[in-house]
């Protein structure tokens, strides 16, 4: 198993220490370390563990039953397809399908490179806009199978000038 | 306590405020089909809707096992509604069941079986797709197969409740969820202490000891010297699985069906118990007298001492370094015992009958061997053993009551029998201490203030000769996390500690037979309050009737020092009959 270096160990020891007045501070301290790493892996979970006196079997359940957290990084790109009822009828499928096919990742996974990390999302309340994708927050609206190799080609091609 | 009015069928009745329906009806004579019957607050989710039944002032139909009375409430559990939305949710637990119950080890226990017998589920009622299958047979003391369970969670509150320590949980979601111990991983690579108190508790067959039976029937079939030796606890408790009521010693019966099973020797771990109590005496002695690491701890149960290697890898120190009983038996046998009767060690096969599935862990420890040889061949539990006798046509109940082979190792002592019960060990140690230091026996022989037979700690501070002795005693392992707490902080007051894995001790193991009130129509309605409480007396009672009542008096023991051993704590008791423990990580890989 890899251990965590010191100084993630203190972040992660600090995080618990934000909520210890609280009842149930679980979801809280998660969500935290969720958005500070990006992942929750088991090793964390031991030690917020430790800190609440939660087993980790039950934060692994949490973690595993909520989408929000993930056990594994994301990538520096995260894609979010729009499923939503709105979006699946305008083709939101054949748009998930056509990156998937491209970075070849299954929904849910990170590509190789660790660049692309590629979501399928419940509605995100653009319906006007479907199919939506929304990527580290910039929103593509309208999008059709078409752009996708264009949108993929503009992120690598961001990285390799950077 | 204020009362209610209600009615059930439309006859009234006054029950106690704040029952559920479940409760309440019970109380006025009636078991509403529900897997609720180890309710006791392990289960109260109301998640499995078994127990549905119609009730004034609820919307539809309530789980009678969360929904508490109200004045005035009418209960209908006979209407046709809610007979039928009982047999629906049966069979929609069946539908994602793994219905092989001819060969399920649950199968005459199960609980799922009895309400779908109950409510009348269809086979096929519903059929679709099932969950994905998880089997976990990695770990030598316990078996998971997920495509039994039933996701009803009594397992998970039982390892918190007992231990303190939630190996089990819920992972997913929906119709993908599964209990597992954290990351799908098995037993055998998380910090789990495999002592089968999940097992007791779970409804189907997806929690099961690891049987090991086969192996007994290949040693059989190979022609081996196949020597059987039964722990305290399983008198104790065997009866019950051929209809005896709880708490009755079927000692007697239960060697003469080991006999039947075609075994050549049947013995005590009583014996090995008195051996135990004769090295782990004179090491507390030592301790004492010269300064060694206080408080010494106990070491007879593996799965206390899978936890402390988890969790207190910095107080291993502070265990004795006995084997337990049957693995310092085991170790006689293969020598001393081997050679008097002129076998290689080889072909001498040990069995070991255990209330316990930890035990089962304990055997293969890279410790547990001298000189290549293992100590123990085969553990296995009480209830696999009454499967043994009666796959094997053997009438257990219509059986004389006979002795134990006697010759090298049949004595034992009242001391060791008590072995089986929390506070035992420490009872037994203390009465010889006690004779080593003052040369005189205990007068009262009994020390009443360290008995017991549920978890929690008790104390006492025995005086002995003038020396103040402070002793504690610990079952299940959120008791004992306290005292070892209190060591690491240095603020240990005593000199020496008993601790056991399960709640109660030995007599409360994970391999003994269920108690499940739905299938012990003729014990009282707190049985699952008392019954160790019984078991416990099966034990005190024996310890009773024994003339003698102490390790050091056993002549067979003093003999086996005289030809064999030397005395407490040579080096051949050392060789054989002491190990090491090692701190482990719980989460490896």
């Amino acid at each position: 198993m890899t251990k965590l270096s010191n100084s993630s160990v203190l972040k992660i020891t600090e995080i618990c220490d934000r909520y210890k007045d609280e009842p149930t501070p679980l979801m809280m301290i998660l969500s935290d370390i969720q958005n500070e790493y990006g992942y929750i892996p088991l090793e964390v979970q031991e030690i917020v563990s430790k800190k609440t006196n939660i087993s980790v079997a039950e934060i692994y359940g949490v973690v595993t039953f909520y989408s929000f957290f993930s056990l594994t990084p994301k990538g520096k790109y995260v894609i979010g397809c729009c499923l939503g009822t709105a979006c699946y009828v305008k083709g939101a499928q054949q748009v998930i399908d056509k990156f998937s096919e491209i970075l070849n990742i299954k929904p849910g996974e990170t590509s190789e490179d660790g660049l692309f990390t590629l979501d399928a999302l419940r509605c995100i309340g653009a319906c006007g806009i479907a199919p939506a994708v929304s990527i580290n927050g910039t929103v593509y609206p309208k999008m059709s199978v078409d752009q996708v190799a264009g949108i993929i080609n503009d992120y690598r091609t961001r990285e390799a000038n950077a | 306590m204020s009362l209610v009015n209600i009615k059930i069928e439309g006859v009234p009745y006054q029950v106690e405020s704040g029952l559920t329906i479940l409760e309440a009806a019970k109380a006025c004579g009636y078991e509403i089909p529900s897997l609720c019957t180890f309710n006791h607050g392990e289960c109260n989710q109301g998640s499995c809707r078994v127990c549905l039944v119609e009730a004034t002032g609820a919307r539809g139909l309530v789980a009678s096992c969360v929904y508490p009375v109200n004045e005035g409430m009418e209960i209908r559990i006979s209407s046709p509604k809610a007979i039928e939305a009982r047999r629906r949710s049966v069979e929609l637990l069946l539908s994602n069941h793994n219905k092989n119950c001819q060969q399920c080890d649950k199968n005459g226990k199960c609980e799922l079986l009895h309400v779908a017998t109950l409510t009348g589920a269809r086979e096929g009622a519903f059929e679709g797709v099932h969950s994905q299958t998880y089997i976990d047979e990695l770990a030598p003391g316990l078996v998971r197969d997920t495509s039994k369970c039933i996701l009803c969670g009594r397992c998970i509150a039982r390892c918190s409740n007992a231990h303190g320590l939630g190996i089990l949980g819920f992972e997913n979601r929906g119709f993908r969820t599964f209990v597992s111990p954290a990351q799908n991983r098995s037993f055998a690579n998380s910090p789990c202490i495999q002592c089968g108190q999940c097992v007791n508790v779970c409804p189907t067959g997806a929690l099961m000891e690891h049987s090991e039976i086969y192996k007994v029937d290949k040693a059989l079939a190979e022609g081996k010297h196949v020597v059987v030796q039964a722990a305290p606890a399983v008198r104790a408790a065997l009866g019950e699985e051929f209809g005896y009521p709880i708490g009755t010693p079927v000692t007697g019966k239960m060697i003469a069906a080991i006999r039947r099973l075609g075994f050549e020797k049947v013995y005590d771990v009583n014996f090995g118990a008195d051996l135990t109590i004769m090295e782990e005496g004179t090491e507390l002695l030592h301790r004492l007298t010269e300064g060694g690491v206080l408080p010494m701890i106990t070491s007879c149960s593996p799965g206390w001492i899978n936890y402390a290697e988890y969790n207190y890898g910095d107080l291993l120190d502070h265990l004795s370094s006995c084997k337990s009983p049957h693995q310092m038996q085991g170790a006689v046998i293969k020598s001393y015992w081997a050679e008097q009767h002129g076998y290689d060690p080889k072909d001498v096969f040990v069995v070991s009958v255990m209330p316990c599935v930890a035990k089962k862990f304990e055997r293969q420890r890279e410790q547990m061997n001298v000189n290549g040889i293992d100590d123990v061949d085969a553990v296995i539990t009480t209830r696999e053993l009454a499967k043994m006798i009666k796959r094997s046509g053997i009438i257990f109940n219509r059986l004389p009551d006979e002795d134990w082979d006697q010759d090298i190792m049949g004595d034992y002592t009242g001391a060791a029998v008590i072995f089986g019960v929390t506070g035992g060990v420490m009872e037994a140690a203390l009465r010889t201490v006690y004779y080593k230091l003052t040369g005189n026996e205990y007068g009262k022989i009994v020390f009443e203030e360290v008995r017991g037979h549920d978890a929690g700690i008790r104390e006492a501070t025995i005086d002995i000769n003038g020396t103040a002795v402070s002793v504690a005693i610990a079952s299940g392992m959120k008791s004992a996390k306290i005292l070892l707490d209190e060591i690491r902080e240095g603020k240990s007051k005593y000199q020496f500690i008993e601790i056991m894995g399960c709640p109660g001790g030995c007599i409360n193991g994970g391999g003994q037979p269920y108690v499940k009130p739905v299938f012990l129509p003729n014990e009282p309605d707190n049985i699952l309050d008392i019954y160790k409480e019984k078991r416990a007396k099966a034990l005190y009672s024996e310890d009773e009737r024994q003339v003698i009542r102490q390790s050091h008096n056993n002549k067979q023991i003093q003999e086996l020092y005289e030809m064999f051993l030397g005395e407490p704590n040579s080096h051949k008791a050392h060789e054989l009959l002491h190990t090491t423990y090692a701190a482990r990580e719980g989460f490896n890989d």
